[in-house]
């Protein structure tokens, strides 16, 4: 059988969102990215790609947020919180 | 204007349901807050719920709750890159007395909320508790993005990433080591179809468990549902941030193993989640009430990641958190000298007694992770001689079959093995 690797994007598009117009992700100091002593672990561990490094920053794409909560875990520099009543991910199965 | 309620309870999961149904059956004024559209929204297991704790809601539940089927096979895979070991149980006695169910929560969730309305609760949807009100040191209610509102006791049964306990002081960031990580992906396929891979028969299913495919201790489950299959994988973040691999990515292999893609070979991807377990154990179950607020399920740590019982610990502590607030309530007393009852109940429950039992377990796998690798590895590899015909006479091949086993296992470290192995499950 051959080896077919799904790209993110094209999983996430099946995933119902209600996405506010507010990030409920945020980085707290981004200075503290540019010397990240954890080797920017929040784009490795988050299952959705919502972190990426662009021109010297970490970018949030937050509508693709799943609220795992991953990325909180592994930074303390990221801010966290849940989306507004009814917004975010809403799972049709679970 | 701030409505003021007996009890406060945050998250319309199986806990927060099972206390908003225990204090609205006493007759408590009680209000269920649920950040999602409805019950389950937010919401994803591998998963089964069990009927025994199930039925005390709602007796033969199963004749009209949204389940998918009933487990009839547990099935423990042990692989390597391109082979598999399998160790299956299937009992008809579990087509005659259920135990466990496969559901979707985002289907499951709501109609199990929906036992706690019909008791009396009020449950308000798409509502975000954004804080907890405190007075004098005690919870007294919670700031909404819709108004506060206040109450006797609050009850947090808020999810593993549970910020409200973590508003209320009653405990950190949770450590990397003791949350697990899963990705799940539902993948429909017809009925029938599933029926004929897995060898089951209409409403009959199966639950698996899949180690070794990994390079540590990464576990794989595998659910049927009626017409789709839960399939997933689950690490410990703190492994997942050492090993440098992305999650959707291990995911992408397992699902392309050559044992596994045949079972999934031709489904439709339905929806594609991520959520975190909380399988740290006994040590990592934090401070669970204080002045006007209990926590439970999730919130409370409260998950068996030995025998991967999660949704049961949930509504047997919200239902014993809910008899310490009716009981609180005929005391009029809200303080902690009254809510650590809930804390006892808990302690004289399986709940407890079942984390207590395997306290030292997610510990000692984490650092003996050769248990999933190893030893997955050696049973293919012994399974694999035992099965080949040539020239070799069997005297020879068991001659060969040991020597293979004690090159990657020395006599005295098998020996040890199985002694710890002993000491922490019996």
């Amino acid at each position: 059988m051959t080896q077919r690797v799904m790209a993110i994007e094209d999983k996430l598009y099946r995933n119902r969102y209600k996405v506010d117009e507010d990030s409920h992700l945020w980085i707290k100091d981004p200075t503290m990215c540019l010397k990240c002593p954890f080797d920017l672990r929040c784009i490795r561990v988050c299952p959705t790609d919502v972190f990426k490094w662009e021109e010297n920053k970490v970018t949030i794409t937050y509508d693709a947020c799943v609220e795992c909560g991953a990325c909180r875990i592994a930074c303390y520099d990221i801010g966290w919180k849940s989306p507004k009543g009814g917004f975010g991910i809403s799972y049709k199965y679970g | 204007m701030t409505e003021k309620f007996d009890s406060v309870i945050v998250g319309a999961g199986p806990a927060g349901a099972a206390a908003a149904y225990t204090m609205a059956k006493a007759g408590l004024n009680v209000l269920v807050l649920e950040k999602g559209e409805k019950p389950g929204s937010k919401n994803m297991f591998g998963g089964v719920i069990f009927r025994h704790h199930t039925e005390q809601f709602a007796p033969e539940f199963w004749k009209t709750a949204p389940i998918e089927r009933h487990v009839i096979e547990y099935q423990y895979w042990f692989l390597t890159k391109d082979s598999h070991v399998l160790l299956s149980h299937r009992n008809q006695r579990f087509n005659n007395t259920f135990n466990a169910f496969t559901v979707h929560r985002a289907k499951f969730d709501p109609w199990f909320a929906k036992l706690a309305e019909d008791a009396g609760a009020v449950l308000l949807n798409r509502t975000t508790v954004e804080d907890v009100i405190k007075e004098n040191g005690q919870i007294i209610g919670v700031k909404t993005d819709r108004g506060d509102v206040l109450s006797d006791v609050v009850i947090a049964a808020d999810g593993v990433n549970s910020m409200l306990a973590k508003h209320a002081g009653l405990r950190e960031e949770l450590p990397a080591e003791s949350v697990v990580l899963a990705v799940k992906e539902v993948i429909a396929l017809p009925r029938q179809r599933i029926e004929e891979r897995f060898n089951i028969g209409p409403d009959e299913g199966i639950a698996a468990m899949l180690v070794g495919w990994g390079s540590g201790m990464h576990a794989g489950f595998m659910y049927t549902n009626r017409d789709t299959i839960s399939f997933g994988i689950g690490i410990s973040l703190s492994d997942l941030d050492k090993s440098g691999e992305r999650p959707h990515i291990l995911f992408e292999q397992f699902k392309n193993h050559p044992s596994i893609a045949p079972l999934i070979h031709d489904g439709e991807l339905k929806e594609y989640s991520a959520h975190l377990i909380p399988e740290g154990g006994y040590d990592y179950v934090s401070k669970i009430y204080m002045d006007g607020m209990l926590v439970v399920g999730d919130a409370a740590m409260l998950v068996n990641a030995i025998n991967w019982e999660g949704t049961n610990l949930a509504m047997t502590s919200g239902t014993l958190a809910g008899n310490t607030v009716v009981e609180a309530k005929k005391k009029g007393d809200f303080s902690s000298r009254t809510l650590v009852g809930y804390r006892k109940k808990l302690e004289e429950s399986f709940v407890m007694k079942d984390l207590k039992k395997y306290k030292d377990a997610p510990k000692f796998f984490s650092t003996n992770q050769h248990f999933f690798t190893l030893y997955p590895a050696v049973a293919n590899e012994l399974a694999y001689r035992w099965h080949i015909v040539d020239e070799a006479t069997k005297s020879e091949r068991m001659k060969e079959m040991k020597s293979t086993l004690f090159k990657r296992r020395s006599k005295l470290n098998l020996l040890k093995d199985a002694y710890h192995l002993w000491r922490i499950m019996s």
